[in-house]
């Protein structure tokens, strides 16, 4: 990727963050860090890999991108929005009694979302639902599927794991925002997680280290879906929870904490959103 | 009626070409021809009912029409949470087939005996929920399931039930068939207990009594409108299953009497007690254990009614 669309890519970034905490500000909503540390991925798949068209949001041949981790939800309501799939001014209702964007994905909510989540271990077997429907169908659409790392915990993760490989789907790509938290503690303190790349490669999946910060790195990660080795894609994407604010990097109370108004604009005057 | 549901759904498959066949690593054999047939829509998605459960709403998401198969509590309770959020949350038409219905399977224990699975699925936004209750009424439901835009629930048992329909009755689902008419008893059954219900009619008129008998497939959507017959016409009614008392068809009526009473009949259901069954033993003699069987539902009937014409 060319340095000036990487750093284009960059500032939608920047963005992205910068709206997330007003809106966990506003609607006094939760999961803020967890949010922050998969917005990169979301920018590097949205902007820089997806076969998608924001003006035909069901055609069946687009790519598919499932946020297995529901409760970043609103940085996909975010990262639709800013990618055309829906008015902006609709973000404004987030959490809104009535509205259409929960705390986490209703079925359906705004064009271009796949599939409802928040429950964790559903996002993968549902994606490889999609990639053998399209096999059926012939149609070679691929399979985006983002995780967290704690939702590694999860035994549905392993099946679908098992699985894949057994059907050589090798248009899926699993991609873990491993931030090394989950809501009560260190991921590789809960759960035996690692080697993380070693397990993934041991189901029979093609695996990869990332930053999950450096966007050009995952636009090419994330682009080159099948990788033809013949087996789906593991990329294991290492992320700073809270990324981008650096009062709440790597501080896991920013799982439940919410904002102030002088956090919000320290935020964004860190973000290089605040306008004067 | 596991034969029958695999023959139908190999007929089904040649002219739907949406249809998949999904299962938990189980009817090898049975599947043998649609499997010929079809080799790109089949899969044996393994021990991994959870998986194939969240696949198949995928795949419905994407506009095919794919049931999933294995052991009844595997299928259902094991893989719920992916039935709550993946197929009745997303509302997608997924059917799920459950073999080995209640205590079909009573031999191999309590992991796979199915005695709740009624209650669980019906509580479920959304879910249709069938119980056939021979052969011919397996065929039917899943054909009219494969033209539902719904999840289904169909729950069956083994192979080698009786055959209770001489001919193939009208089927349409959330709608009772009548088997018998009479004035005194109506006996309600669901699922795989048809034909244990019949025999009980049988019995019930040797002693005098005028019998009505109803195949209840659709435990939901309820048939309202036999049921509002059927409690103003007889002097009781029983509803039969092969699940618990709890949470099942015997509920699901009980409810509705609660919203819609008075009405002149008594409701008596039979049903599996709170319990497990901790013996060995085949599915007659678990019958038995639960009182559910043919003489135990005529036993407790006539109890009944005694208290009612008294």
């Amino acid at each position: 990727m060319s340095e000036e669309k990487q750093s284009e890519l960059e500032i939608i970034a920047r963005r992205i963050r910068s709206r997330l905490v007003e809106l966990s500000h506003q609607a006094r909503a939760p999961h803020l860090g967890s949010a922050l540390s998969c917005v990169d991925i979301l920018t590097a798949a949205y902007w820089g890999c997806l076969k998608i068209d924001p003006a035909a949001p069901d055609d069946p041949l687009r790519d598919r991108f499932i946020l297995s981790k529901g409760h970043a939800a609103p940085a996909l309501y975010i990262t639709l929005a800013f990618r055309s799939f829906f008015p902006e001014n609709l973000l404004d209702t987030y959490t809104q009694d009535g509205g259409s964007l929960a705390e986490h994905p209703s079925p359906g909510c705004v064009p271009g979302l796949e599939a409802a989540t928040g429950s964790l271990g559903h996002g993968l077997p549902i994606g490889l639902g999609m990639a053998l429907a399209g096999r059926i169908q012939e149609r070679s659409y691929r399979v985006y599927c983002l995780m967290s790392d704690g939702e590694c915990n999860e035994g549905s993760v392993w099946e679908a794991a098992m699985l894949a490989p057994a059907h050589r789907l090798e248009n899926v790509a699993v991609i873990i925002d491993y931030n090394r938290w989950q809501a009560t503690g260190r991921s590789e303190e809960v759960m035996a997680i690692k080697p993380l790349k070693e397990k993934w490669q041991s189901f029979g999946w093609s695996a990869y280290e990332a930053d999950g910060h450096n966007i050009g790195q995952l636009v090419g990660l994330m682009s080159n879906i099948p990788d033809g080795s013949g087996k789906p894609v593991s990329i294991i994407a290492h992320t700073i929870k809270g990324k981008g604010v650096s009062f709440m990097e790597d501080d896991n109370n920013w799982h439940y904490r919410i904002p102030t108004a002088d956090e919000v604009n320290e935020a964004k005057r860190e973000l290089g959103t605040l306008t004067p | 009626m596991r034969n029958a549901f695999a023959a139908e759904l190999t007929a089904l498959a040649q002219t739907d070409p949406r249809i998949v066949l999904l299962s938990g690593d189980i009817g090898n054999r049975l599947f043998n021809e649609f499997k010929e047939r079809f080799p790109a829509r089949f899969f044996n998605c393994g021990v991994a009912e959870a998986n194939m459960t969240s696949m198949a709403a995928g795949m419905a998401l994407s506009g095919l029409r794919p049931i999933t198969y294995t052991i009844a509590p595997f299928v259902t309770t094991r893989c719920l949470e992916q039935i709550r959020v993946d197929i009745c949350y997303h509302h997608v038409p997924v059917t799920i087939v459950g073999v080995g219905a209640g205590l079909s399977y009573a031999g191999l224990g309590a992991t796979h005996h199915s005695c709740e699975d009624i209650g669980f699925l019906r509580m479920l936004p959304g879910m249709t929920v069938i119980c056939p209750g021979d052969s011919v009424e397996t065929r039917l439901a899943l054909h009219s399931a494969m033209k539902q835009d719904n999840p289904v629930y169909i729950r069956i048992g083994k192979k080698g039930e009786p055959v209770v329909h001489d001919e193939e009755p009208e089927f349409t689902i959330g709608k009772a068939i009548s088997l018998r008419k009479g004035n005194d008893i109506c006996l309600l059954s669901t699922g795989n207990m048809l034909p244990e219900a019949a025999q009980a009619a049988d019995l019930l008129e040797t002693k005098n009594c005028s019998i009505g008998l109803y195949s209840f497939h659709t435990v939901k959507p309820l048939d309202e409108e036999l049921l509002t017959d059927v409690f103003d016409r007889y002097k009781i009614v029983v509803t039969i299953e092969e699940h618990s008392r709890l949470g099942g068809f015997g509920s699901a009526v009980s409810e509705w009497l609660t919203d819609y009473a008075p009405h002149k009949a008594r409701l008596l259901r039979i049903g599996s007690f709170d319990e497990f069954m901790h013996q060995a033993g085949s599915q007659s003699f678990a019958r038995k254990f639960y009182e559910i069987n043919a003489e135990a539902i005529v036993d407790k009937t006539l109890s009944l009614y005694k208290e009612t014409i008294c």
